[in-house]
């Protein structure tokens, strides 16, 4: 039944098209919908993926591998030297802490040391494939959660190198067994000495900082000027394939090695090239990597070993979560970001299949021990999706109206006309602005950390996610004339309007808007102040380019307050065509057909030299001729 | 030697002949400083203090600007509303400008037989400019008959050539403070007499 790779093919493809919009549907994260995916066509409901699971986790780990390389794009060197303290702070103090506890859980649960040791360090580590996929979602790379819950992950990435070079001194065999054992991989650091390993590891980090600067990059100018777009997304596969490749080869974690490849090629003129080319490939191989964890949750293990599998299950969690939240204390994460990776964190990851399983092959572990293990792998990796979806709906709610009711000076009690929502770059500008008026607004921000590092600096900013009505009403939105949104996620911002909108329409709003498209979706909401964020400064910069090539100044400054008008009412004459279909995929073809639409009627007006004031040339041939007559 | 400033308004100089001559001629002369006010302010944001600082490093101040319906562009009003501030340029401890000299240089479209008592437009030029008169004199200033080239709209590019060397030998005289006590009393100062050492400017 399982038989041909193109009914596999269907059955996954379809397992996701039809389980994940139904997760997005019920407010899920698509990973939860993923790995549901995985556990209904798994062996254990509908039998249609069986054995073949765990070939598909191993290829699909790759997808793992590229979401690294792809993260390492977005950092550049220097900025990652920045993070430095974070990761090995944050990371170590995880790891350590996390081994430490479960160590003694183990042990005293009545384990072999070896064992309990062995299944502590696959217990410290998280799954950065949930997580970041998690943080991407929902777009909270930026906060403090999201910076810190990526420390600990680069630090697990990077330590379970070692771990996985340490298992072998826990073997029961003489350490030559374990190679034979081994699933045929050439495994160069195995047969080194400890000294030539160390020097192995450093040689190949080197070797990938090299062949970055000086070969990739080269390889990558030479592709792109044969013009030929496929060989762009086959170089980005290879690049990414070596990579993996070489550190396998050499018993390093490819993951990391393409998380190095990614930083080095971050300052490259390709990073785009490259992030636009493989985030499909990323995306569809995480899809599937989560539905083989899915699938690969071996419901016989639980059916036979209830207690212990529940036991263990719930041990390991709250476990995590416990050194999590007290780490996050010691790093001074405010309370909302410490729950948010308390919770996000708290699942054991994908690296612990590699490590149980190798485990195994050296006898350390029992074949029980190891599918127990695997199991509550993968159990953790479902339930924590789940968890922190209560956490979000249920727990964070109450705490953020805590925070704000035990600061009695935050209290909103003031209830000041205009509430800000949003004080990054964007927002904090207008507050700024306000404020040198006399205006001060009530300022709600989501990321408790910069609320009180902006009331050390001496803002009145208060805490709280802004699409909470309660919040809302508690910063007196039920008294405020105003209420500015600034907002960079343009899905918050829309869920912020529509919620105003609907509880309190007398409200007025004032919007920022990303884009033309969003501005379209703010407008069929009814909004009447759009702000988007790039058009003033975008035309300053062509009016100064302009100026540069000779234009006069004040021409050119009364063309821009016009060019910026004229598009205002473009835009609303064409919010007024019939309204635009919903679904993501008509949204890409759309807005490119509105960008034809604009430069057409920019066409239609032709160029905008002559606006007619202050020319005199048509007196001189009013007159001129008059006198000649 | 003196200094001369020449405030220069004009929203669309990119489309103005006449004036595109004139200033030709002058800006580059040494001692000369050229302001243009609409391309350094573009947006009406004038540095006070700026311009201040600019008016104590000069002797002769040149209004030039083309005379839209009887008086100057916005951009020279708000010059004048901002920078002749009270006890700097006027009031009872306003003497910055005391001595100096000033005048306007308009361009205009009608000719001069309009801008008489019998023309369509019935007052002269120097009667419209009344109010730059009064600001000078407010200021301390003294205050010089206007440099015009007028009927811009007939004129051909020679006669503004004409002018445009006239304006220039205006510029040089004042520089040269040669100036005639008659000249400053002729309703004009267009035709002014060439300074005698003009080589040695």
């Amino acid at each position: 039944m399982t038989g041909s790779i193109l009914f596999q093919a269907i059955v996954f493809l379809a397992g996701a098209v039809i389980c994940v919009p139904i997760a997005k549907r019920l407010g899920l994260s698509s990973v939860l919908g993923y790995l549901l995916a995985g556990v209904l066509i798994g062996p254990f409901l509908l039998g249609f993926v069986g054995e073949e699971g765990d070939d598909i986790l191993h290829f699909a780990e790759f997808g793992v591998v590229m979401m690294l390389f792809l993260i390492g794009l977005e950092i550049e060197p220097k900025n990652f030297w920045k993070m430095r303290k974070t990761i090995l702070g944050l990371g170590g103090l995880q790891v350590l802490a996390t081994t430490a506890l479960s160590y003694l859980f183990f042990t005293w649960v009545g384990y072999e040391w070896k064992v309990a040791l062995t299944v502590s360090m696959a217990v410290a580590l998280s799954s950065t494939a949930i997580t970041l996929q998690t943080l991407k979602e929902k777009g909270l790379f930026q906060t403090t959660y999201g910076t810190s819950s990526f420390s600990i992950l680069l630090f697990q990435d990077i330590i379970v190198i070692f771990m996985l070079g340490a298992l072998p001194l826990l073997s029961n065999n003489a350490s030559g067994a374990a190679t034979d054992t081994h699933s045929g991989s050439a495994n160069l650091l195995e047969n080194l000495p400890l000294g030539l390993q160390t020097l192995a590891i450093i040689l190949s980090v080197a070797m990938i900082v090299v062949a970055g600067r000086y070969l990739i990059v080269p390889l990558l100018r030479k592709v792109a000027t044969a013009r030929v777009r496929e060989l762009l997304t086959a170089s980005a596969l290879l690049i990414v394939t070596g990579i993996s490749f070489l550190m396998e080869f050499v018993g390093l974690s490819p993951a990391l090695g393409a998380f190095l490849g990614g930083v080095v090629l971050a300052t490259s003129e390709f990073k785009h090239e490259l992030e636009s080319t493989l985030e499909p490939f990323k995306d569809l191989l995480l899809g599937l990597f989560f539905m083989a964890v899915g699938a690969s949750i071996n419901f016989m293990v639980i059916q036979e070993n209830p207690g212990t599998v529940g036991g263990f299950l719930l041990a390991i969690i709250v476990l995590k979560a416990l050194v999590l939240f007290i780490v996050g204390a010691v790093f001074k994460l405010k309370l909302d970001q410490r729950l948010l990776l308390t919770v996000g964190l708290a699942q054991i990851g994908e690296f612990a299949f590699v490590l149980l399983s190798f485990a195994f092959q050296l006898d350390i572990l029992s074949k029980e021990m190891m599918d127990i293990m695997l199991v509550i792998t993968a159990l953790t990796m479902t339930l924590t999706p789940i968890l922190s979806m209560v956490n979000e709906r249920l727990v964070l709610p109450k705490v953020g109206t805590k925070e704000s009711e035990k600061r009695p000076i935050d209290h909103i009690a003031k209830n000041s006309k205009i509430i800000l929502v949003g004080f990054g770059h964007f927002g904090s500008t207008i507050g700024r602005f306000l404020r040198a008026h006399g205006v001060e607004a009530t300022i709600l921000d989501s990321d408790s950390n910069r609320v009180d590092f902006l009331r050390r600096m001496g803002f009145e900013v208060y805490y709280g996610d802004a699409t909470r009505i309660d919040l809302l009403e508690s910063a007196g939105i039920g008294q405020a004339d105003m209420l500015i949104s600034a907002i960079d996620n343009p899905d918050t911002t829309l869920k912020l309007v529509e919620l105003v909108k609907h509880k309190h329409p007398n409200v007025q709003l004032i919007v920022r808007a990303k884009n033309r498209y969003d501005a379209f979706k703010l407008l069929n909401l009814g909004v009447e102040n759009i702000y988007r964020e790039s058009l003033d400064t975008s035309v300053k910069m062509a009016s100064d380019v302009l100026s540069q090539l000779g234009f006069r100044k004040h021409t050119l400054h009364r063309q821009a307050q016009n060019f910026i008008k004229m598009d205002v009412e473009l835009l609303k004459r064409q919010s007024q065509l019939p309204k635009i279909d919903k679904d993501y995929i008509f949204q890409a073809r759309e807005s490119m057909a509105q960008q034809e639409k604009v430069l057409e009627d920019d066409l239609k007006r032709g160029i905008m030299g002559n606006d007619g004031h202050w020319d005199t040339e048509q007196m001189r041939i009013s007159y001129s001729t008059n006198k000649e007559q | 030697m003196s200094k001369v400033l020449i405030l220069f308004a004009h929203p669309k100089f990119e489309a103005s002949k006449a004036n595109k001559a004139l200033v030709d001629q002058v800006k580059d002369i040494p001692g000369v400083t050229f302001n243009d006010l609409y391309e350094n302010y573009p947006d009406f944001l004038i540095d006070v203090e700026k311009e201040k600082e600019i008016l104590n490093n000069h002797d002769i101040i040149i209004w030039h600007h083309p005379f839209y319906w009887y008086s100057c562009p916005p951009l020279l009003k708000q010059w004048i509303d901002l920078v002749l501030e009270f006890n700097w340029a006027y009031g009872p401890k306003g003497n910055a400008l005391q001595g100096k000299k000033c005048l306007n240089a308009i361009t205009t479209g009608g000719t001069q037989e309009v801008y008489c008592a019998q023309g369509s437009n019935m007052y002269t030029v120097n009667e419209f400019l009344r109010p730059f008169e009064q600001t000078a004199r407010l200021c301390s200033m003294e205050y010089l008959p206007p440099f015009a080239v007028m009927g811009t709209h007939y004129l051909s590019e020679s006669d503004l050539n004409t002018y445009a060397n006239q304006y220039a030998n205006l510029v040089r005289s004042l520089l040269n403070d040669s100036l005639l006590k008659t000249t400053k009393d002729s309703s004009l100062l267009n035709n002014i007499p060439k300074p005698k050492n003009l080589n040695s400017l």
